[in-house]
């Protein structure tokens, strides 16, 4: 018998609803959904009991698509339209890929943006990668909401933390082409340490070396009372698993002395390559053998010792970014407590043996390397959706992975936020003019770590116009920068004396912008014969829902912050919303939606400020830290 | 950004303001505060909570990384009191300290082409020391001579940047 629910008094007399949550991985080589039943994290399985798809997307002539093991079975045969480690290609341009003489694909080089010619047209790593989320997203409905109508409360994915912005905004922007409501873009190493610190009650220092198919991260953590802070962060968005596949592929084309492969027999190869090094993690030797199209048989035997020669150096560039982690948390190896072991290609030996080395200790491996980041993010979905219990009540202080800036004369970098900055964070600098009666400026926001701006990543470029003519140097432009949770950047400037103002949401060249987007969502949702209409409709009707929901939460906590006539204007506005939210105008009702947004908004700031007040005064007895 | 509050980051974390600074208690308020706007608490609240929750974390986030570092500290307790520590407008420094600084430039520099660690280490030991008897220093002129302390602010200023030379050399040595 299961236990009757009474609320506790002053909370909303309606016993909670649990939202659905999802946390999803979306990785290099596989692609995981999780979610927290009954307080335990767990990672939903398709039909067949599989956890991990497969992240292979492929694209058929008559427009249909395949994702994961039915496109991995062709991808021998089919390898031109068949997309892997598309996570490689996020928010990239074609010479920015490493090893791209050996993918099979017909890419399509526009400025920026990097594109594969398919079967079924022209695709985007942007439009794969939603393939694949939205076959998550099908998995956990099906699991998780069934045939009862419902709808997720949303999702956390997952990136690496070395990822840069352009590939950030490249992961949500295909999430929403999934249809997924993004409650968070989570760093992978962050999103393991959650789930190894929380399963473990662990405390102090902990490192996660989290080597995946494409991609290489090192995070130093303090786990302190509840609080997970990320100290310093470093990586390499271009270095993992599939780079020993890439090393093993080209030894054995070396020694059989072959050249000018097909894509057939390059992806057969590479396939070949990449079970060789999983053999190799258990055995001493393995022999390689294929056949060529042409019929032509190759043979090669590779022993472990041969193999770890092979990619001795690939370990070794995961140590000096790990060694910089430390420096930059102003930490020495035997300040750590314990070295978290993630991802798949963290199964070789001699990367085990080489961070154990470094750090002088045996690393963890006490939980699933492939599975780890998943649930963690099932974790803070979990408790981003508002099912925080009791005891959940932890705090996650994530840092941004690469400094932020702006160029300045000469093509140098002035350094606005350096990286390693706990997010969100904002910080404003001056600038000034450099010519007399100068009354526009260009400004040219870059990431990265260099001084020369040609060495960095360039993220926007905006203008300030209307500065009043003035003797060079004499105006003030303060330049803001603001990273948000997710860690994306948007940038303000204004003039001082004029209080002109500029501002961008950094959406750098590579991403896509929001028309972009909508389109290609209504293409799908077209696709999928469903009816727009009545699918916009039901998602303002949510989101009218939950702000009636959350501003009648905070005036029941702090109406007494509001003048009599700000409480009425609030509240006619509230009632405006219900009703609009029982017809059937979506458009009304999210316009109504903003308003009531535009009107609450002074009420938020002081909230934040009485919560801060209280904070400090121990109004809040749960605070945390103590 | 319009936020409401007008403390200055000192009164928001309920601290003193003056240089001197009481660690602990600086990150005992700053979890505190954090653990209660952090967005991760708002992210099913409305919009404006939302929007409000991620720039008060970032102003709570940007006055602790002020206070934490003491260069930074140093900065904002002289503009605090309304005087321009002077980066970019004035440059001039006494002459000894002028050739003090260039010693130890060439010093970095001779090791580094060397490739000499140790003495890169010993540098650095050495640098260690000068900056803080110049932080002492600052501590007692940011109480009543601000001209001085925005002097031994410059000067800290290029000696950090002397470290972070260091740093980056050792760096290279490393790779």
């Amino acid at each position: 018998m299961s236990l009757l629910q009474i609320a506790e008094p002053g909370d909303s007399t309606a016993p909670h609803e649990h939202r659905i949550a999802v946390g999803i991985d979306l990785g290099t080589t596989n692609s995981l959904v999780a979610t927290v039943r009954n307080g335990i994290p767990v990672v939903l399985n398709d039909h067949e009991g599989h956890s991990l798809l497969p992240s292979m997307v492929r694209y058929l002539r008559d427009g249909r698509v395949q994702v994961g093991f039915p496109a991995q079975a062709q991808l021998a045969r089919d390898p031109r339209n068949t997309v892997v480690s598309v996570k490689r290609f996020m928010g990239r341009g074609l010479k920015d890929v490493a090893h791209i003489e050996n993918c099979p694909y017909d890419f399509v080089d526009q400025p920026g943006i990097l594109k594969i010619r398919t079967a079924a047209g022209v695709k985007s790593p942007v439009e794969a990668s939603a393939e694949i989320l939205r076959v998550l997203r099908a998995r956990a409905e099906e699991a998780l909401i069934g045939k009862s109508g419902g709808a997720l409360a949303g999702a956390v994915v997952t990136v690496p933390a070395y990822f840069d912005e352009a590939q950030r905004e490249a992961t949500r922007d295909a999430a929403r082409l999934a249809g997924l409501n993004v409650l968070r873009l989570l760093n992978e190493p962050t999103a393991a340490a959650i789930a190894y610190g929380l399963d473990n009650a662990a405390e102090g220092i902990y490192a996660v070396y989290d080597l995946g198919g494409g991609t290489f991260d090192i995070s130093i953590l303090r786990l302190s009372r509840g609080v997970f802070e990320v100290m310093a962060t470093n990586g390499d968005a271009a270095l993992g698993g599939d780079d020993f596949d890439q090393r093993l592929f080209c030894a054995l084309a070396e020694r059989r002395g072959l050249s000018m492969l097909s894509p057939e027999d390059t992806r057969s190869l590479l396939t070949k390559s990449r079970e060789a090094k999983e053999l190799l993690t258990s055995q001493t030797e393995v022999c390689i053998t294929a056949r060529l199209a042409a019929g032509e048989a190759v043979e090669l035997t590779v022993t472990q010792e041969d193999f770890w020669d092979l990619t001795r150096n690939l370990v070794a560039k995961t140590l000096a970014p790990t060694r910089k982690a430390l420096r930059d948390a102003h930490l020495d190896v035997s300040d750590v407590k314990g070295v978290v072991m993630v991802g798949g290609a963290t199964r070789m030996p001699h990367v085990q043996q080489a961070v154990g080395g470094l750090f002088r200790q045996t690393p963890l491996n006490n939980l699933d390397p492939d599975k780890v980041v998943a649930l963690g993010a099932a974790i803070q979905a979990n408790v981003l959706a508002g099912n925080r219990h009791a005891g959940e009540d932890w705090l996650l202080l994530d840092v941004i992975p690469l400094s932020l800036g702006i160029e300045t004369m000469g093509g140098l970098v002035e350094r606005v936020l350096p990286r390693n900055s706990t997010i969100p964070t904002a910080r404003a600098q001056e600038f000034t003019t450099f010519r007399d009666g100068q009354t526009a400026m260009s400004i040219h926001v870059v990431q990265g770590e260099r001084e020369l701006v040609s060495d960095c990543r360039s993220l926007a470029r905006f203008e300030l116009r209307g500065i009043p003519p003035m003797a060079a140097g004499a105006a003030r432009i303060r330049v803001t920068f603001q990273v948000d949770a997710d860690g994306l950047l948007s940038v303000a400037a204004r003039e001082a004396s004029t209080g002109v103002e500029s501002a961008v949401t950094v959406k750098p060249s590579y991403g896509l912008d929001d028309g972009q987007i909508a389109q290609m969502l209504k293409d799908s949702i077209e696709h999928a014969q469903e009816d727009v209409r009545l699918r916009a409709l039901q998602e303002q009707r949510v989101e009218g829902e939950r702000m009636i929901e959350a501003t009648e939460s905070a005036l029941r906590d702090d109406a007494d912050l509001l003048a009599a006539e700000e409480l009425a204007a609030i509240r006619a506005a509230i009632e405006a919303l219900r009703r609009l939210v029982g017809g059937d105008d979506h458009r009304q009702i999210k316009a109504q939606v903003d308003r009531l947004n535009r009107i609450t908004e002074p009420f938020a700031g002081r909230r934040m400020d009485r919560i801060i007040k209280g904070a400090l005064t121990g109004r809040n007895v749960a605070a945390l830290g103590q | 950004m319009n936020l409401s509050f007008k403390q200055n980051f000192f009164e928001l974390f309920g601290l003193p303001a003056r240089f001197a600074l009481d660690a602990a208690g600086l990150e005992r308020s700053y979890r505190r505060i954090q653990s209660q706007i952090h967005p991760d608490k708002f992210a099913h609240a409305s919009e404006a909570d939302r929007r409000a929750s991620m720039q008060w974390t970032a102003r709570v986030n940007e006055a602790y990384q002020t206070l934490k570092a003491p260069l930074a500290r140093a900065a904002y307790l002289l503009a605090l009191q309304g005087t321009d520590p002077g980066f970019e407008s004035n440059t001039s420094m006494s002459p000894e300290f002028l050739l003090a600084q260039m010693g130890w430039r060439e010093a970095v520099e001779e090791a580094s082409l060397a490739g000499d660690a140790r003495q890169l280490d010993s540098l650095s030991l050495s640098l260690r020391g000068e900056i803080d008897r110049l932080y002492a220093e600052i501590g007692r002129e940011l109480d009543g001579n601000h001209a001085a302390a925005a002097e031994t602010l410059r000067k800290l200023k290029f000696l950090e940047k002397v470290r972070e030379e260091i740093d980056a050399a050792l760096e290279r040595l490393e790779a």
